[in-house]
């Protein structure tokens, strides 16, 4: 199969790590090879956390200029740094929540209204689907499940090669089972936003 | 109980670099491991500090690395198989007993797994360990994916048992913290115990036992050179063509990628036995193409050895590589650097997808202490009583560790760092150049692990300086291991701690006290003696990590502290000086505390000047 290639973003505790691994133990169960790559170390510390994963055949999961099928950003100035990795037909999924860097406070730099990060990619991506994953995730009972609601909504975007029965799978070996009935409402409405998002 | 113990033979596992190796020590009898936990190799110690136990064998976090490789060559002298893992600075601490393994010889397999940083992705410096191999005699083994990181330590420990020597294994950050799907193979439980069998003429490397292995260690790695040569793992992936590439490592994944997709004529080399260099098996390479491209990330070791190749058999080939300027002599690679090298010897122009563009300037997301940090206290103490004593000439060595962020904005109190321990040697050597004001910062684990002789030396040497030892009861930076400061050993037992006062006071450190930084005023007051002290002063700052304590948050009512809006008269103290993650400046300019960050430390209610933070009751 051709590989598919995804670029998952956010920052230092927000689940990045932990929803490239379950997409990736979806796909173990769905019979299909993945590679995956994760910073570990000094970065996690609040600083910017990127994983990078092809689907398919590939030996290295390094994605190429331009490459990423889709793009999950935790994060929506995060969303922007993955740029050299992103083109015009790169699908991107994106939470609005901001975090804000301390540098901020400090004067050293500037955020911007979120919104006008999200507004650039809508400009350059043919297909974004944009979300308050923090929102939705209280909604669903636990703030936690956050990056659950971004799977849930990568998910319903065209060509995703892994179906809702191997990650629903995944996420119960790797997620607390006192956790996992706000972890599949999460997912859920993830699912169904996108899904209506992209009609 | 981890499934990288108890998984079946013939199952498939989703693992990352650093968990397969263990499988693969595990299916191969390991007895004894020991590490001191350094970033891209940490999580190796982390799992098998899970499994140790259940797996019947031996596991210590180890004070430093050159300890851990020194416990597991008395292992393999004793006839047990063993295996010592470290970043790739870490070698660098082991190499004085590294270098007498292959004097001394083994009598079971040890392995020594070395994990490189190109790019620098957590680290001061990017070496190239392949030059240890050279330099310490030891056959080197470079896997390019976590069921090779697997796969190959069954190999690593045939050549160790052959040839009496450690085996080298070289990784990086991205095939260590690459995962992939690791089909695993049956576990062999290890011997519990070895017997050492005296041989002083072996064992004890003096002039002439040394004068006599040297020569022994020559003949044996030009075997080793003949292994290496017909080894199954140098193999050749041909699509044939004219262009042949020399891969290692992620290099070999990179150019299969390019070669792949793109359909390319071009045949892949993969060396996996990288030392002794298979010298026969790349000329017999090299006479079957016409040009020659050698992708290997760092320091151009294989193109070098592909040039004497070359001259020994007088052949003229192109080679492309880093030394015509094809490649890049620093950073890691990637494939798109494959891509455009490949492009480049072939001739030919690849497609290339078009990348977005923004003009758009990005917010600088440095990493930085976690909020309710203990360091992030003790340095806002050590400023206050810096300036409150009018000291303006202060130079604060500094050392490896979460406090290496103390580098950052708005505290820039890390001057001076060469390694791990350097902060206190830099200590005693600025004191002597200088007259100024010399404090130096080094966590507990840091402690422990190098910083004991130079305060040693501090004493002797009657140096002026204050040294502050961050414990926050952990080695935070790499993940959360234990350390000798806490009573919890890498078998997940209960173990004797070890007090760094004691240490001081024995050393004959005239001034050793002990603070919670928590208590700002109190940590002021004690810096303030400290720098008043005629002498070596220690000051042990003890706040734990607060990313151990989190673990048991469900079980503690967290503190909520929120801004008095009324009270706040927006000065900023709180985010310009301190600079808690947690806090941020609101829309209408005062203060607010993000109650999903915050870890309830209360530090900041006695930074605000204006008494407006307090506990939500």
């Amino acid at each position: 199969m051709k590989n598919y290639c995804v670029y998952i973003t956010g920052v230092g505790g927000q689940g990045v790590v932990r929803t490239s691994i379950i997409i990736g133990l979806a796909c173990v169960k769905k019979g299909v090879n993945v590679v995956m790559s994760e910073i570990h170390g000094m970065a996690q510390r609040g600083g910017s956390v990127p994983a990078e994963m092809k689907i398919g055949d590939a030996y290295s999961p390094i994605i190429e200029k331009g490459g990423a099928d889709l793009l999950i950003s935790f994060e929506p100035a995060e969303s922007l740094r993955a740029m050299s990795k992103l083109s015009k037909d790169t699908v991107a999924v994106v939470n609005t929540q901001p975090i804000i860097p301390v540098t901020v406070a400090l004067g050293t730099s500037v955020y911007l209204d979120p919104k006008m990060y999200i507004d650039e990619l809508k400009s350059k991506l043919k297909r974004v689907v944009v979300l308050d994953a923090e929102s939705m995730a209280r909604e669903a009972g636990n703030i936690l499940a956050l990056n659950m609601v971004m799977l849930g909504a990568s998910s319903a975007t065209p060509g995703f090669p892994v179906e809702k029965e191997f990650l629903v799978a995944a996420m119960k070996e790797n997620l607390p089972a006192k956790a996992i009935d706000a972890n599949l409402r999460a997912f859920d409405m993830g699912f169904e936003l996108a899904a209506k998002e992209l009609q | 109980m981890s499934d990288i113990l108890t998984a079946k033979p013939g199952s498939k596992l989703y693992l990352l670099g650093n968990e397969a190796v263990v499988r693969g020590a595990l299916e191969n009898g390991i007895s004894v491991a020991a590490t001191y936990p350094g970033t891209p190799s940490s999580e190796i110690g982390d799992v098998f500090m899970d499994v140790a136990k259940d797996a019947g064998m031996y596991f210590e976090f180890s004070t430093n690395e050159k300890v851990a490789l020194e416990v597991v060559a008395a292992a393999a002298a004793s006839g047990l198989r063993s295996f010592v893992w470290m970043k790739h600075v870490g070698l660098n601490v082991a190499s004085d007993s590294f270098m007498s393994i292959a004097y001394t010889k083994i009598n079971a397999g040890m392995v020594v797994l070395t994990a490189d940083d190109p790019s620098m992705w957590s680290s001061q410096n990017e070496q190239d360990n392949r030059w240890y191999a050279r330099l310490g005699n030891t056959p080197m083994l470079e896997p390019s994916s976590p069921q090779e990181m697997k796969d190959l330590m069954k190999y690593a420990y045939e050549i160790s048992e052959k040839s009496g020597l450690a085996v080298l294994m070289r990784t990086t950050t991205r095939i260590s913290h690459m995962r992939g799907i690791v089909t695993v193979g049956e576990v062999h439980v290890g011997k519990k115990k070895g017997e050492f069998v005296k041989d002083p003429f072996r064992f004890v490397p003096m002039p002439a036992p040394a004068y006599a292995a040297h020569k022994r260690i020559i003949a044996t790695l030009a075997e080793l050179a003949h292994d290496a040569d017909v080894s199954p793992l140098n193999k050749v992936y041909g699509k044939g063509g004219k262009l042949g590439i020399i891969t290692s490592g992620p290099t070999f994944n990179y150019a299969m990628d390019v070669v792949n997709e793109y359909d390319l004529k071009a045949d892949v080399l993969k060396l996996t036995f990288t030392y002794p260099f298979p010298e026969k098996a790349v000329l017999d390479f090299i006479k079957d193409h016409e040009a020659i491209l050698v992708a290997e990330e760092v320091d151009p070791i294989a193109e070098k050895e592909v040039f004497a190749i070359l001259g020994k058999n007088g052949l003229v080939r192109k080679i492309y590589g880093k030394l015509d300027g094809t490649m890049p002599m620093a950073y890691e690679y990637s494939t798109d650097i494959l891509k455009a090298a490949i492009s480049k010897a072939l001739g030919i122009t690849l497609p290339e997808k078009t990348a977005i563009t923004s003009d758009l300037k990005l917010p600088v997301r440095p990493p930085v202490w976690c909020p309710g940090c203990g360091h992030r206290a003790m340095y806002y103490a050590t400023k206050a009583a810096i300036e409150h004593l009018g000291i303006t000439n202060a130079v604060y060595p500094s050392d490896i560790g979460c406090y290496t962020l103390s580098a950052a904005a708005p505290y820039r109190m890390a001057d001076y760092l060469t390694s791990m321990g350097s902060s206190i040697g830099l200590a005693s050597g600025l004191s002597v150049a200088t007259d100024q004001k010399i404090v130096g910062f080094i966590g507990d684990s840091t402690f422990f692990h190098s910083g004991m002789p130079p305060l040693v030396n501090a004493v002797h040497a009657a140096r002026k300086l204050v040294i502050v030892v961050l414990d926050n009861r952990i080695t935070a930076m790499t993940g959360g291991q234990p350390n000798p400061g806490i009573p919890l050993n890498g078998m997940g037992e209960v173990a004797p701690e070890v007090s760094i006062e004691a240490i001081a006071t024995a050393i004959g450190v005239g001034f050793v006290k002990t603070v919670d930084p928590a208590n700002l005023a109190a940590a002021q007051t004690v810096m303030e003696e400290a720098l008043g002290f005629d002498g070596v002063a220690v000051v042990v700052a003890r706040h734990p990590c607060v990313m151990i304590k989190s673990k048991d948050k469900s079980t503690k009512q967290k503190l909520v502290f929120t801004v008095d809006k009324a009270k706040c008269n927006k000065c900023k103290v709180c985010v310009t000086k301190f600079a808690c993650p947690a806090m941020f400046i609101d829309e209408d300019g005062t203060i607010a505390i993000d109650q999903a960050l915050c870890n309830g430390c209360g530090v900041c209610v006695q930074v605000c000047p204006e008494k407006a933070i307090g506990v939500r009751r």
